[in-house]
């Protein structure tokens, strides 16, 4: 199996017939995602890549039974465009828009409460399910099929994770970026839950950043609900001035708070394997998984 | 964005924030002419810089008469202000604030911030004012009071009364006080601000309830919405090379080290500061070159990291994804041919035609290393730094 995104996903593209829209659009359907609909308003009835257009989210869920949307809409419009999905009722929403500003993600995040929808992202590179379904802008050929679940608040940096898990002869079974925001749709416990009840995710590499206490929060998670998967972890921005912003909105040290020490201490505290070189993340999961092996 | 606290009480008066009366100075005269101007023997002579703790640095001072003021200001005006904000190096200080005095009676705190785990906005309040509020915060928490806003209704007026309550306010200081936070909400929402921070916010002895500092920054996502705000940036508050990086949309931070970093995404380039420091070298920056880069951004990439006389050597960490590696390849070629490259410069490319860019680079002429792995990235760039006299 695999979480979120899969063979059952039927996508609708927020912002499809835009330059990124139809070009990601492109790159998914080549790695074998069923696209069924493009949303722009005032193009509702146009054709690309052979997929309709419809001038809203609700008419485009109506005649082709999407059920995840991505969004490629500019930052401006961004937050309505999620909003517009979330009232659609569609089941998962991922936003790859960078630069959404937080008060629009505050009044976003209240939106989303009590409804049923799933937001992931924004400012994220979205979720892939090798060999089923990539739902996001992530360079599909470097994933493999396999046991390790990703969840990451970078883009690139998570390539390189998928990387070395793939060419330490491993593979993944989702991937998922929720992105660098200070303020996200889904966070690190909410991707560990649906984790937890995979039975195909054997382990997790946990990537996160400077800048808030998300990382402290799913170590709490994780030992409430006694989350026994083998995890390593990295948190970028050891060497990160206070102070700065690194990059992503949420990448800041403020008032003495989000150090990558401090989440480092935090998930040791729970017995996590936590990589101070980046580029150990896949041959410390790899003996970690032998080691699981092993003791069964 | 950061302003200046002038700037800052010219747009709390506009919301009708009571603020001392008090003009912007660029020199020693006009602040003379300022204080003749202002209804009030004893002024304030402030420091505008962009960052907290003048006061301690020697940077706000009373004056009592015309000759004071000309003898701060001249004092005052073009000195190096060291702040525990500002860093060792400090701040040329460009602008003065010549200000009407104030009786005081208490010094308060208000602000407003992001609460990240609640995802909502949080309204602190304390007694404390006058201080340094994280201080506050670690040392005597059950002093600061807050109130977190629910997007979908906003601010309520039992909140204002919790806040106002809660610093102690009495009588007319109430519906003094509730007025002034009230209207600093209002400026948090319609400006699209990050933090706005009144330290001290004052009592006065006459009832009154004034904001003697303020601190606003603005959500730079926010930005596109609020043109008016463009013309308050003062470039010459940020270092040049970032200004300068910002222009051709690259995310530029200088840093002490002497390794420069050209990585694509932020989280990478975080990373390979991190590795850096583990292989015993220092990162010269961050520098994020973003998830469309091609010939042209590497090539403006290049020439900001070299204008840092630091620079020992050079690591290129490209992870391509939508990014394609020989695009960059081709840039890093571009660049070496038209900027005089006289450090050695380590490439890593991974990801989407890494191949073809190695081919590239190999047929090229120029001199640089191949990083086999990130690990071997790392390891080449901090030695190269090392080796450079």
């Amino acid at each position: 199996m695999s979480i979120l995104v899969g063979n059952d996903t039927k996508l609708m593209v927020q912002g499809f017939t835009g330059q990124e829209g139809l070009f990601h659009s492109n790159k998914m359907i080549g790695y074998g995602t069923k696209i069924v609909a493009g949303v722009t308003p005032g193009k509702g009835g146009q054709t690309h890549l052979n997929i309709p257009v419809f001038n809203t989210v609700a008419e485009a869920k109506k005649a082709t039974d999407a059920n995840t949307s991505i969004i490629f809409v500019p930052p401006a419009f961004a937050a309505d465009a999620i909003l517009e999905a979330v009232a659609a009722e569609l089941e998962l929403v991922i936003c790859i828009t960078e630069g959404i500003p937080t008060k629009d993600m505050v009044t976003v995040n209240q939106f989303l409460k009590n409804k049923n929808t799933r937001l992931i992202g924004p400012n994220c590179p979205g979720v892939i399910s090798p060999g089923k379904a990539k739902v996001g802008i992530m360079p599909g050929f470097i994933h493999k099929p396999g046991s390790i679940g990703i969840i990451s608040r970078s883009g690139t940096l998570t390539y390189e994770a998928v990387n070395q898990i793939s060419m330490n002869g491993m593979g993944q079974s989702t991937s998922i970026g929720i992105g660098g925001d200070p303020i996200n749709g889904t966070n690190f416990i909410d991707a560990l839950s649906l984790f937890a009840k995979d039975d195909e995710t054997d382990g997790i590499v946990l990537i996160g950043e400077i800048g808030g206490t998300a990382e402290e929060d799913a170590v709490k998670w994780i030992i409430d609900n006694n989350f026994t998967k083998p995890i390593v972890a990295f948190i970028a921005g050891r060497t990160a001035p206070p102070g700065r912003r690194m990059g992503h909105a949420g990448a800041i040290i403020a008032g003495g708070k989000g150090t990558a020490q401090d989440k480092m201490d935090a998930l040791k505290s729970a017995n996590i394997l936590v990589v101070e070189n980046p580029a150990e993340i896949g041959i410390k999961m790899k003996s970690l998984i032998k080691l699981r092996k092993d003791d069964k | 964005m950061k302003i200046h606290e002038y700037q800052g009480k010219a747009i709390l008066r506009e919301y009708g924030v009571a603020v001392p009366d008090g003009i912007p100075a660029f020199s020693v005269n006009e602040a003379v002419n300022i204080y003749d101007k202002l209804n009030s023997k004893t002024v304030v002579v402030k420091a505008q810089i962009h960052a907290g703790g003048r006061g301690k640095g020697g940077g706000v001072k009373l004056a009592h008469s015309r000759m004071e003021v000309q003898m701060l200001a001249s004092k005052i005006l073009g000195m190096n202000l060291i702040t525990h904000q500002t860093g060792p190096e400090g701040k040329e200080v460009q602008r003065l604030l010549i200000e009407q005095g104030v009786e005081i009676d208490r010094e308060l705190y208000a602000g407003i911030v992001l609460d990240r785990e609640r995802r909502q906005y949080a309204f602190m309040v304390s007694t404390e004012g006058g201080m340094e509020i994280e201080k506050v915060a670690a040392e005597t928490p059950n002093k600061i009071i807050k109130e977190w806003i629910d997007p979908s209704v906003g601010l309520q007026t039992y909140q204002l009364r919790n806040l106002a309550f809660g610093l102690g306010l009495k009588g007319k200081q109430v519906k003094n006080g509730i007025k002034i936070l009230n209207a600093l909400w209002k400026v948090f929402i319609d400006k699209d601000c990050s933090l706005i921070e009144i330290n001290p916010l004052v009592v006065t002895k006459d009832d009154n309830v004034i904001a003697l500092d303020a601190k606003i920054n603005f959500d730079d996502n926010g930005l596109f919405r609020h043109s008016e705000l463009a013309e308050l940036r003062d470039i010459s508050e940020e270092d040049p090379s970032e200004v300068e990086a910002g222009k051709y949309n690259l995310n530029y931070i200088k840093l002490d080290g002497n390794v420069g970093c050209m990585v694509n995404g932020a989280g990478l380039a975080m990373a390979t500061m991190d590795i850096i420091k583990l292989f015993g070298g220092e990162p010269a920056n961050f520098l994020d070159v973003g998830g469309v880069a091609n010939s042209e951004t590497v090539a403006n990439g290049f020439k900001i990291i070299l204008s840092d006389p630091n620079v020992k050597s050079i690591l290129i960490n490209i992870f391509g994804g939508i990014v394609r590696c020989d695009r960059v390849a081709q840039g890093v070629i571009d660049a070496m041919e038209t900027v005089a490259v006289k450090v050695p410069v380590i490439i890593g490319l991974e990801g989407t035609n890494a191949k073809e860019a190695a081919e590239l680079l190999n047929n090229s002429t120029l001199q640089f290393l191949v990083a086999e792995s990130f690990e071997d990235a790392a390891e080449k760039s901090v030695k190269a730094a090392q080796e450079v006299k």
